[in-house]
């Protein structure tokens, strides 16, 4: 896509400028979106109705409530730290929206045609971290730093699983780049990763569990690094008020909301890219059928979408039905199941690969 | 290096201790040391208010006290009038008060368990769990017209009869509730997160129970078989066939944050077993015709209790002859309950305290009063 | 080791049964309602707003004197022997005029003790239960329909009553003073002639 516009400006720098916007544009309807049905979600699991007042069904209730955060009074403590705590949610939101860069849309739609996208995608979400704690410590609030401190050791841990299945897919399918690995998967479902791959030979039996396992750990991992239930302990409700974002107001809480979404849908993206096609259509494309040419960027784009969007939806299921874990079994769960299931994951699959 | 304790405010306003409880932690990293609670921040006089009332006038007061279940708090409060007065009250007035009192256990421990999912991390149950509360709460708007504080039974009485359809639709609501409880069991009770939370966290063994006078679902749950309904037994308790169940360490060790939940789910059962002979037996009759004109005790004074669904409450009435009562002093569950969190949760971690909090079920206006 | 399985295990599965039942609740219909679009139809014996049938009120106080808040003010004046105040609607003979029938509902607490001494079921709960206010004082509610200066005229025309009874009383007295002076006169003139 950078290549394109740069032949349209004419001047690499502006393309770069268009080409960073493009995911902005996707990530804040998309928040808009999300937000609006984690709580039609939370509503109808519950035995409610969720929005319903503004719009048909509450259809515009967020773009209520994104105006009414924006006019908020944005309110700081006196005793904060006043640089760190302006930066901390834009460090987040930058970690989040930094991913972006390296997720194929579809063929041709991808901010950057890096080789080497995973690793980026798996650096620069450490950011995060940065962000978190900055927000936590500079609050200065007992509360903040609970939920800073947590969060930090949350995902620097969660990214050792994360890593370890990333690198035994990497083992199967030789690339870092999410573009090519994509390409991979093309034409039918059975051509996914998490089905062994688009070769037809007996290594494709033998893997196809392993992917599963593998797909499971990321996943549980994944929902751990974006801090959502059963893994929300930086904010932790009912323990912490709100974690690192307590003292937050206004425009600057909405910024950590807008990561936090955004941050959702990409390790869902990840997790299609690389293990379920990503933008490839499980049953060809209708633009090849007809000979549009253009119609199979759509369709891409609207599977990347939809696959992504239903992984979301998974989060938020998981969200409004589990309790969450306390801090010390997190670990737990990371160090004493997650690490060792993915290493012996990890080995059994490079031995499969082998073969 | 020179280390300081890190002393954290939970508290009175934080979403998990249950009202306007304020408690002071110390704490050493994520590990805490001591745990002091301040109460009073609900605190209305009501005792005091009590020695300017006349007899019937404390019953709504006594309705403010554990707002959760103010049908038992009622209830308790008439049967000391009532053996002040020496008066004897109708069957059929018996019989409406152990239904609407075993009504009100499910109605105090539905919230109960719901809230405690909620500090747990979980909040699907907890609406699902208010969903059916709200059934309770309507079968008693149709009999005295009001949800939440009812001062329905009094002195010699009830305030009316039951609705006509009252048998019909409380019949319905077992019939659709026992269900519920399977779910709420695969829900939440065996989740393994929720189980990894619960259990083993909190130790209550039944010696340090006893020794704190806990009472209600929280001695149970230690493994000591008492229940005043059964032990000492008031009204027509003694009617019943029912269990009393008891911790057994399922998931843990006994006495654990999970066997004081697991009782409270076991108790719905039983309680609903109550309401069903109890309507079975159900004789006609008036609910009025014993209520005195003027109510004006004989100088002596009088303790009853009642296994409300927090634990023992007790009343202590002391009467001066007149109309007003000289002396009520309540003995309230949920404050000899709380005594005990500082012992449960030496030791263990800040998210702990929430699940401890919420096991032990207090409710701040019984507190505070 | 097999406890480590089981864990994982069980934790997988638990996982998975509750995803199945919140999944089935997603598509049952919603208990709650739209509530000031949609209402629920109340019971009969619901308890709410206060409100006193005013025409039908003896001013006896028993309301007021059973509130266990004190919320009820009830101030009434005797009416004079040539007015007919009529009976209430269950025959009672009406003989006080209530000036003063304040409610303030601010402080009620919905008890209803107030309801079942009435003599005369004047008193009751309704069920309207939205009457919100923003300003406290608009919570005070006013059930007698006698204007202030009416009730004034009330007072007076008891006062006068009063004074003037108590001057009767006070001519009777003195009429009497006098009528026994006179007669004490007459005892002790009679007393004084006998003597002599």
């Amino acid at each position: 896509m950078f290549d394109a516009l740069s032949e349209l400006f004419g001047s690499p720098i502006i393309a770069a400028f268009v080409s960073a916007i493009v995911p902005l544009v996707f990530i804040v309807p998309f928040v808009i979106i999300a937000v609006y049905m984690e709580r039609k979600v939370a509503g109808h699991m519950q035995d409610r109705l969720g929005p319903m007042r503004v719009g048909y069904h509450g259809i515009l209730q967020t773009v209520a409530d994104f105006f009414k955060l924006l006019q908020k009074e944005d309110i700081t403590a006196s005793s904060i730290d006043k640089r760190f705590f302006n930066v901390a949610p834009f460090l987040v939101f930058a970690g989040s929206y930094a991913v972006y860069a390296a997720l194929p849309f579809t063929s041709s739609m991808l901010g950057s045609k890096i080789d080497i996208g995973l690793f980026f995608i798996v650096a620069a979400s450490g950011l995060v971290v940065a962000g978190i704690l900055m927000a936590g410590w500079s609050s200065n609030n007992k509360y903040s730093l609970y939920g800073a401190l947590r969060s930090a050791a949350q995902i620097v841990s969660y990214e050792i699983p994360t890593i370890i299945v990333i690198l035994s897919v990497v083992m199967f399918t030789r690339t870092l780049s999410l573009a090519e690995m994509s390409e991979m998967q093309t034409a039918y479902f059975w051509n996914w990763n998490i089905f062994g791959g688009a070769e037809w030979n007996l290594t494709k039996l033998l893997i196809t569990p392993f992917m599963m396992i593998a797909f499971l750990i990321f996943y549980i991992s994944s929902l751990a690094e974006v801090n959502r239930t059963p893994f929300d302990m930086p904010e932790a409700e009912s323990e912490l008020v709100a974690g690192y974002h307590t003292e937050y107001s206004g425009i600057k809480f909405s910024m950590f909301f807008l990561a936090e979404y955004a941050n959702m849908f990409a390790v869902s993206a990840i997790a299609v890219a690389i293990f379920l096609g990503g933008y490839q259509s499980p049953f060809g494309y209708v633009g090849n059928l007809i000979g549009a040419e253009w119609l199979v960027q759509v369709e891409q784009l609207f599977w990347f979408i939809s696959k992504g969007m239903f992984f979301v939806f998974v989060q938020m299921w998981l969200r409004w039905t589990l309790p969450r874990v306390r801090v010390d079994q997190l670990m737990t769960i990371c160090w004493k199941y997650l690490i060792p299931y993915s290493f012996v994951n990890l080995i059994i699959i490079g031995i499969i690969t082998l073969i | 290096m020179k280390t300081e304790e890190l002393i954290l405010n939970m508290g009175p306003q934080h979403p998990s201790t249950h009202g306007v409880l304020r408690l002071e932690l110390e704490l050493e990293g994520e590990v805490v040391n001591k745990v002091t609670p301040h109460i009073g921040y609900l605190h209305r006089c009501f005792e005091k208010h009590a020695e300017a009332m006349t007899y019937p006038q404390v019953i709504p007061y006594t309705d403010r006290m554990d707002y959760l279940a103010s049908m038992y708090n009622n209830f308790g409060y008439v049967i000391g009038v009532e053996k002040l007065l020496g008066i004897e009250v109708p069957e059929r007035v018996q019989y409406i008060r152990v239904i609407m009192g075993e009504l009100q256990r499910i109605a105090s421990h539905l919230v109960a368990l719901g809230t405690y999912g909620l500090d747990i991390g979980a909040f699907t149950p907890f609406l699902y769990l208010f969903r059916d509360r709200e059934k309770i709460l309507t079968l008693f708007e149709i009999t005295c017209g009001a949800r939440l504080l009812y001062n329905y039974m009094w002195v010699g009485g009830l305030s009316h009869d039951l609705h006509p359809d009252f048998v019909r639709l409380t019949r319905e609501f077992i019939k659709y509730y026992r269900p519920n409880i399977t779910e709420l069991n695969n829900l939440l009770t065996f989740n393994k997160i929720f189980v990894e939370r619960t259990a083993n966290i909190g130790v209550l063994p039944a010696e340090t129970a006893i020794n704190y006078g806990i009472s209600g679902p929280n001695l149970r749950a230690s493994g000591v078989k008492f229940d005043l309904r059964r032990n000492d037994p008031y009204s027509i308790y003694d009617r019943f066939d029912f269990e009393i169940p008891v911790g057994e360490g399922m998931m843990g060790t006994v006495g654990d944050c999970w066997d004081r939940y697991y009782v409270r789910v076991l108790e719905l059962e039983q309680s609903l077993r109550i309401i069903e002979q109890a309507l079975d037996q159900l004789p006609e009759g008036d609910v009025q015709s014993a209520i005195p004109k003027r109510i004006k005790p004989p100088v002596g004074s009088v303790y009853t209790r009642v296994e409300n669904p927090k634990g023992e409450l007790g009343y202590f009435i002391i009467s001066d002859g007149s109309v007003n009562p000289f002396r009520v002093k309540v003995r309230a569950p949920s404050f000899v309950n709380l005594s005990i969190i500082n012992e449960l949760s030496r030791g263990h971690l800040v998210a702990d305290i929430v699940a401890i909090l919420g096991s032990i079920d207090i409710v701040l206006g019984e507190i505070d009063r | 080791m097999r406890q480590y399985f089981i864990n994982t295990w069980e934790g997988i599965w638990t996982v998975l049964v509750g995803m199945r039942i919140t999944f089935g609740h997603l598509f049952t219909p919603a208990v709650t309602i739209q509530y000031p679009d949609v209402k629920v139809p109340l019971p009969e014996r619901v308890r709410n707003r206060l409100y006193v049938n005013i025409d039908d009120c003896i001013g006896c106080d028993q309301c007021s004197r059973a509130c266990p808040v004190n919320c009820i003010e009830i101030e009434t004046v005797k009416s004079l022997p040539t007015e007919d105040l009529g009976t209430t609607s269950n025959g009672k003979k009406k003989a006080l005029w209530v000036t003063k029938f304040d409610i303030d509902i601010a402080k009620c607490c919905y008890c209803q003790l107030c309801v079942f001494p009435c003599p005369t079921d004047c008193i009751y709960m309704t069920d309207v239960y939205e009457f919100s206010e923003y300003d406290r004082n608009d919570l005070i509610y006013n059930f007698s329909t006698l204007k202030p200066e009416e009730s004034a005229e009330k007072k007076a025309n008891f006062e006068k009553l009063r004074l003037e009874k108590e001057a009767q009383k006070l001519a009777a007295a003195k009429a009497k003073e006098e009528a026994d002076a006179k007669k004490a006169a007459e005892i002790k003139k009679e007393d004084s002639s006998k003597t002599e």
